[in-house]
């Protein structure tokens, strides 16, 4: 069962194409009009539900002002003057290009940081073997289990003693406490999967350790690099409560933080520019996970695998 | 023999390692420098800030002062604290009913993908787009969506006579319990669903077709095949979604802040609300610290299902 399934999170491409698998299965053995009672009506139920939330952010992030609180006169779930005011007054009136160059600048540079560690610790845990290898991994994963909300209290006065309160590097120095557990195990099981033989031909060449590491097994190891890129980038850019409690001057903000405290004028809620703004802030992850499907689904699924 | 051994080597013409050299090679040594920045990180920003929760909550720290060490005072003033109590209540409902519906929606869907679909690949990659959207811009559309006046659920309602009056959907207690378990299980049955579809493709077909030839129904095939293959990664996703549930923060925040009257106020908002917001951190982090042994809990919940699918295999597996 591990095995398959360490085969298959290799081989992300097929959890989501299924060209390895044989879901073709035995469904010939069902009509039509009881596949589509059995299986395409709760399917399609169940994306409308999934997919709705989207579809109503970014219709409410290019309806006039207007039509948003008018109910009555238009259908609300189609506008006929779609307008690009949000995002102008967006981009324009706003910090918000500031703020999603906070978030950019903190999960690159948090991601970065977390990726070199990991990788170093990884390649140490399986292939250098030292002694207490094992108990570090089991420890490793243990801090994978401990949640930011319990650790933010303890970190705001840590991060003020350290100085770093109110600025990105508060953030950068604290969010690879969520990514080195995850990303390590993400890469252990890499490294797991590349032959231990081509590393001992390179030992007898005379090559180092740290040689081995860049020439041989860092090439191999680039699909789980890039999974392990991608699926840090997005914790970060997700991640909300250390942002909310180490930063306080607007322009330090990242986009989750500042959306939520920032776009409210008095009692009344700007709601385009906060549909347009959860839009824009969105978009990114969503590109950047539309060119690299699979690599989110192994990321995901490598976690859960060991 | 070993004589051999001990003339050839004192006669060798190789040179002897220096110490450095020695050193070089030695993996003990090499490992130390490979792991001291994940040490460094870890220890630095994760168990150091753990143990020092776990002293502030015995101290009456406040935000730009230090503090005393009172003893167990924080946790008795918790004791007595209705709200609270409240919290623990709220938290353990969120995180049950979050959860199970979680399991049972993400498992329906993670069979409905595995059947033979059109466009199958798509389809997979559009249902994980709610795991990928960050958290509080979801949130913020579904703050949108539970608007008291602009509701597009209640206008729909409303335009099919189910309903006279908007639903107030934020600001009744139990309404607001109730739709922000929804916005939490909109945003986890992608992962489930996703992580246990991974799962369901390492099921031989050849299983299911054996037991229907020999007479199984299509619950008995699930129930006596899948179920059983598919319970260790069950036992991890089900860990990581209970872990995440019980210590969630950002959709209460985004949608309630805890209200209505703290009706959704989770022990992670409340220990914001009392560390950060009145200052008072030694409360807050008694509350962090009792978030404690349920996690361990949770761990241990995890670390028994895998343990039993080592012993189902019948091997250790790397």
């Amino acid at each position: 069962m591990t095995d398959a399934l360490a085969k298959r999170v290799a081989d992300p491409r097929a959890v989501l194409s299924a060209t390895a698998d044989h879901s073709e299965g035995m469904s010939y053995l069902q009509t039509l009009p009881r596949r589509l009672v059995t299986l395409y009506l709760p399917l399609s139920i169940i994306l409308l539900v999934l997919l709705f939330p989207f579809y109503w952010m970014a219709l409410t992030s290019i309806k006039p002002d207007d039509q948003l609180l008018d109910m009555e006169r238009v259908n609300p779930f189609w506008t006929t003057a779609p307008t690009l005011k949000h995002f102008y007054s967006l981009l324009f009136q706003t910090n918000y290009p500031l703020w999603l160059w906070n978030t950019m600048f903190v999960a690159i540079g948090a991601t970065i940081l977390s990726i070199i560690a990991s990788v170093l610790a990884a390649y140490a845990i399986v292939r250098l073997r030292y002694r207490g290898a094992a108990w570090v991994g089991g420890a490793i994963f243990l801090a994978y289990l401990v949640p930011p909300s319990i650790l933010f209290i303890p970190l705001s006065t840590v991060v003020f003693q350290y100085g770093l309160f109110d600025s990105p590097f508060a953030l950068i120095l604290t969010y690879p406490t969520i990514l080195i557990p995850f990303s390590t195990w993400l890469l252990m099981g890499y490294f797991k999967t590349i032959p231990f033989e081509l590393e001992e031909c390179a030992l007898i060449d005379g090559a180092s350790r740290w040689q081995i590491l860049m020439r041989i097994v860092l090439p191999l190891a680039i699909p789980g690099l890039i999974s392990a890129f991608i699926f840090c980038f997005t914790l970060c850019w997700n991640e909300f409560i250390y942002a909310l409690t180490f930063l306080s001057t607007t322009a330090h903000k990242t986009v989750p933080v500042a959306i939520v405290n920032e776009f409210v004028d008095g009692d009344i809620y700007r709601w385009g520019s906060l549909m347009a703004g959860a839009l824009a802030g969105s978009l990114p992850l969503v590109v950047l996970y539309a060119f690299f499907v699979e690599h989110y689904v192994s990321a995901m699924t490598g976690a859960v695998k060991e | 023999m070993a004589d051999i051994a001990l003339k050839s080597s004192g006669r060798t013409a190789l040179r002897e390692p220096t110490a450095w050299g020695r050193l070089k090679t030695n993996n003990n040594w090499l490992s130390i420098w490979f792991m001291l920045p994940a040490a460094a990180f870890l220890i630095l920003f994760l168990a150091y800030p753990l143990g020092l929760g776990v002293w502030l909550s015995f101290t009456d720290a406040k935000i730009g002062r230090g503090g005393e060490f009172i003893g167990i005072e924080n946790y008795e003033w918790l004791w007595d604290d209705s709200i609270f109590w409240l919290s623990v209540f709220n938290t353990l409902l969120y995180t049950t009913v979050a959860s199970a519906i979680k399991f049972a929606v993400g498992l329906y869907l993670a069979l409905l993908l595995n059947e033979n679909l059109p466009f199958k690949a798509i389809l997979r990659a559009v249902v994980l787009i709610p795991f990928i959207v960050p958290t509080v811009l979801s949130a913020i559309a579904f703050w949108w969506i539970y608007d008291s006046q602009f509701s597009i659920v209640s206008w729909t309602l409303r335009h099919l006579g189910l309903i006279s009056s908007n639903v107030d959907f934020l600001g009744d207690v139990w309404n607001a319990r109730w739709s922000v378990i929804f916005a939490n299980i909109w945003r986890g049955v992608p992962f489930v669903a996703i992580t246990l579809l991974a799962g369901l493709q390492t099921v031989s077909p050849s299983l299911y077709e054996a037991a229907t030839i020999d007479g199984a129904s299509a619950w008995q095939r699930f129930r006596y095949i899948t179920y059983p293959l598919l319970t260790p990664i069950i036992a991890v996703v089900m860990t990581f979604s209970v872990l995440f549930t019980f210590t969630d923060f950002q959709l209460i925040w985004v949608l309630t802040r805890g209200g209505p009257v703290n009706a959704t106020q989770l022990m992670a908002t409340l220990s914001y609300q009392r560390a950060i917001i009145a200052g008072q951190l030694g409360e807050g982090a008694a509350i962090s610290t009792a978030m404690i042994p349920f996690l361990l809990a949770a761990i241990l919940i995890s670390w028994f299902g895998l343990q039993r699918r080592k012993w189902q295999q019948g091997e250790s597996n790397d």
